[in-house]
């Protein structure tokens, strides 16, 4: 049941993605009527599922959603702006209704009741006021449940002539006078029973559940054999039902609840008083339904008997009224013994039953299973060692002389390209589409437009495009705060908008696609731009510029990510934008990302982050540095050069820059920086790996050697050894050695990283960039 | 033996929870996503019995019912429309189509074997 419970809730996000589709289509007005529908048939979904689950508020919420979309659908509401702005909005209740249930709070009181009734009563009012159910919840729940109730009761209530002198429920089992209730019932078919895949055989086999039955048919309609038209049902039935204590009519009622339509029936009640006729005469016929038996009215209890039409202890007549029904049973295709056998086609009820075969298997087209996340981790990492022991076997085969044609190296060689191969389709099983992502930011930037009294709408584009679960996940809390900056901070108030010739309603847009080997996700507002002056007012107030210092655009629009730039408190009253941009960016950071920022007054910001396919695998430079063996990310790395073939100059304190084309760049010795060595290295015999941050940040990290460039699977070292300085996480190598990962912008802003006093104004900008 | 119930419904949740229901009562259960897919399968699948929701994406029920009675073989197969919808008439509609009966969702599971059990011999 909890896997049913959890699945209900796996459907329900999908569901959701769906229903936001449908209504970010509405919102910009490319809906169509099988948008609705498919809307609809979400929230049908959710309320079919909440209802399995007894989950009342949900299911009572999510039927006045329901109702309205119906409306809609049936073209009576028109789906306008204040109509889209509403579904959004119970879209969003019924979702936090969802989440709520998820955690096992369907029951108790919801968190918002007066947004509850406020959204429930405006869905009402949508629907034509009232509707069938009040602006309470309770309410609305009640009404619901009286709705799925009422079916019991649509059963012919309509005609008085059934209950005509049937002295109604009354005697069902109540007085004591009359316990055992006794009825006679008239039934014929109509030809649609059959043709509706109803059989009268099974009507009475059901009937005989409730008590002891007697069957009498009047076959004085039938015609004679060669006149007989065999779909025509010609025979009337009468039967007798003694019940069982406590059975009312309304369960013979029941009986016939699908066929009251295509026969006529009518229940009476006899007195008790009057004697069943006909009772013993028709014992065995009754003998011949399926699963009858004759209860204590008849005195006696025959096996349950199988309809065998070829029982030559059935006498003549007798038998001809029994192929007649069950022939008529399967009007059109076969007639009981009467007709020509039919070869083919399914024979339903009671005659035969078509044999029952295994399970057909599903077919192919677009499954999907559904599998414990931790499974799949689990074969990402021992695909990752699988990895590893194959260059591990490669790196010890090469020290053995075998010719580079052998075998062996062939086989080598395919061990290699298959377990890559296996690798690349492993990570592929945790890659999702950013789609649910993002729309959950369509409902960020509702909630942010609503609370900043702005208008704005949300433009997706590659919400197709595949991130690592992790990934995902890990963004919601960046994209949030970046979505909030760019409603409060960067979209203009309506006035000014109109002012500058712009659309009242802001437009923010949010792109996912994938660039050589990485995701890039951009958010842009086509707001006002960041006000540089401000900005750099603001970062020499707070002393984290000179005065005096140039930036470039980029320099000063990255500015707002450095820490203690601004606090919430400040930036409202700043046209640009800023809060937790250095929450932002550390978290960026921490998923081996890059996150970049421009901007153009008065048309403007762009955020840009770009972001590693995977967080289980890497590209890295594999080098060494103070006898150890280091891996330096190869998304910083931008060139290298042999320090001897390069144009170094030698400043203060043993310390050197790097002469490139465009300018100096300092040289940082990364095995001192890291700490292995207190000198640097003899830099001529060295390479120099120019690495460059986000913000064009250039650095050369002087090396002993660089080994290789390759694939390196990433093991974290939070769990064991908790946030080590510098340090992103760790690898094995191909020999089975252990190498560290370093974190290039935490390295670098580690004190005495860089030295040259030449360059510490520089690097004390620098470094407080990079934080 | 064993009959085999043919479920038919978009929604994930309404079927695991038909496939269990049915198991525990005994019926060989197999399932369909829509009414497309329900059309696709039921010749293959021959099933005694037949359940499906009404709102479905690519095919409704109304549509899959009308191309299941087109069939010759499945004209009298019991096909049981679940619903949450007990309007009376949508089940008109199911019933002008072809639609042997009704179960109202959220379904007793009691209910829903004695319906099945009234229609399968």
């Amino acid at each position: 049941m909890d896997d049913l419970r959890n699945g209900f809730f796996q459907e329900c996000d999908e569901l959701f993605e769906g229903l936001v589709e449908g209504l970010n289509a509405l919102d910009e007005g490319r809906g169509s009527r099988e948008t609705i529908n498919a809307m609809f048939r979400a929230v049908h979904s959710i309320k079919g599922g909440a209802g399995a689950f007894k989950l009342d508020q949900l299911v009572s919420f999510a039927h006045a959603f329901e109702t309205a979309l119906d409306d809609i659908r049936l073209g009576k509401v028109a789906a306008d702006a204040p109509v889209v702005a509403l579904l959004f909005t119970a879209s969003d209740h019924l979702s936090d209704l969802v989440e709520a249930a998820r955690r096992g709070r369907d029951r108790g009181r919801e968190a918002d009741p007066d947004r509850a009734s406020a959204v429930l009563r405006a869905l009402k009012a949508l629907s034509g006021g009232e509707g069938d159910a009040s602006g309470d919840p309770t309410t609305a729940q009640s009404a619901v449940v009286a709705e799925f109730e009422a079916i019991k009761l649509d059963l012919g209530l309509d005609d008085p002539a059934v209950f005509a002198g049937a002295g109604h429920p009354a005697g069902a089992g109540g007085d004591g006078a009359d316990r055992t209730g006794r009825f006679r019932i008239q039934f014929r078919a109509y030809r649609d029973l059959f043709e509706t895949g109803n059989d009268p055989a099974l009507l009475f086999r059901a009937l005989g559940e409730l008590g002891a039955l007697s069957v009498r048919v009047d076959d004085s309609a039938v015609a004679p054999l060669g006149q007989f038209d065999w779909c025509e049902p010609v025979l009337n039935w009468t039967l007798d039902l003694v019940a069982k204590p406590g059975v009312a009519e309304d369960r013979l009622r029941e009986v016939f609840e699908f066929v009251e339509e295509v026969c006529s029936f009518e229940i009476k009640r006899i007195p008790a008083a009057q004697s069943l006729s006909g009772q013993a005469e028709t014992a065995d016929l009754c003998a011949m339904l399926p699963g009858h038996s004759v209860g204590d009215a008849g005195g006696r209890t025959p096996p349950v008997a199988e309809p065998d039409l070829g029982d030559g202890a059935v006498s003549g007549n007798e038998r001809a009224v029994c192929e007649t029904t069950c022939g008529a049973t399967t009007c059109g295709e076969t007639v009981g013994q009467a007709s020509a056998p039919a070869d083919e086609g399914q024979i339903i009820g009671a005659v035969s039953a078509p044999p029952v075969s295994e399970c057909a298997p599903l077919d192919g087209k677009g499954h999907t299973i559904r599998v414990d996340l931790q499974r799949v981790d689990r074969l990402i990492n021992l695909v990752g060692e699988l990895v590893i022991s194959e260059s591990m076997l490669s790196q010890s085969m090469g020290a053995l002389p075998v010719s580079s044609t052998a075998e062996i190296d062939i086989a080598m060689g395919q061990l290699k390209q298959l377990s890559g191969m296996l690798q690349e389709s492993v990570m592929a099983i945790r890659a999702q589409p950013v789609r649910g992502l993002f729309q959950r930011m369509s409902r960020i930037l509702r909630e942010s437009a609503r609370q900043a009294g702005k208008s704005a709408r949300l433009v997706t584009q590659g919400e197709a495009t595949e991130v690592d679960k992790t990934v995902t996940e890990r963004l919601v809390e960046p994209l949030t705060h970046m979505i909030r900056n760019a409603v409060d901070h960067g979209l203009e108030d309506a006035d000014t908008r109109r002012a500058r010739g712009k659309t009242e309603r802001g437009t923010i847009t949010l792109t996912a696609a994938h660039r050589s080997g990485r995701v890039v996700i951009t958010l842009s507002d086509d707001g006002g731009g960041i006000d540089r002056d401000k900005v750099r007012a603001m970062a020499v107030e707070k002393g984290l510029i000179a005065p005096l210092e140039t930036l470039s655009r980029s320099e000063s629009d990255n500015l707002l990510f450095l820490s203690g730039f601004s606090t919430a408190g400040e930036v409202s009253n700043l046209s640009g934008r800023g809060v937790g941009m250095d929450v932002v960016r550390a978290e960026i950071q921490s998923l081996g990302g890059r996150v970049t920022l421009a901007s153009v007054a008065g048309e403007g910001t762009t955020v840009t982050i770009s972001l590693p396919l995977t967080l289980a695998v890497m590209e890295g430079m594999i080098v060494q540095t103070a006898g150890e063996t280091i891996v330096v990310p190869a998304t910083v790395l931008r060139e290298t050069v042999l320090a001897s073939e390069a144009v170094v100059h030698e400043v203060m304190n043993g310390d050197s820059v790097l002469q490139m084309r465009d300018g100096l760049v300092p040289i940082v010795d990364l095995g001192r920086a890291l700490g292995y060595s207190a000198e640097t290295g003899p830099l001529a015999a060295q390479s120099l790996l120019l690495i460059e941050d986000d913000a064009g940040n250039r650095t050369a990290l002087a090396v002993d050697r660089m080994i290789d460039q390759r694939e390196v699977v990433i093991k974290g070292l939070e769990q064991n050894f908790g946030q080590v300085p510098g340090i992103a996480a760790a690898t094995i190598l191909g020999d089975g050695r252990i190498a560290l990962i370093v974190d290039i912008e935490q390295l670098l802003a580690l004190p005495g990283s860089i030295a040259p006093p030449e360059v510490l104004q520089n690097a004390e900008a620098r470094g407080a960039r990079h934080v | 033996m064993r009959r085999k119930v043919f479920a038919v419904d978009d929604s994930r949740t309404m079927r695991a929870m038909l496939e269990a229901t049915l198991h525990a009562a005994g019926f060989d259960v197999a399932l369909a996503e829509d009414g497309q897919d329900g059309l696709d399968r039921i010749d293959r699948v021959a099933p005694d019995l037949v359940i499906t929701d009404l709102n479905m994406p690519r095919l409704d029920g109304f549509g899959f019912i009308e191309g299941v009675r087109a069939r010759e073989r499945h004209r009298g197969l019991p096909i049981l429309v679940l619903t949450t919808e007990s309007g009376a008439a949508l089940k008109m509609r199911a019933r002008e189509v072809g639609a042997t009966g009704w179960i109202v969702k959220p379904f007793d599971d009691a209910k829903l074997v004695a319906a099945i059990n009234r229609l399968v011999a």
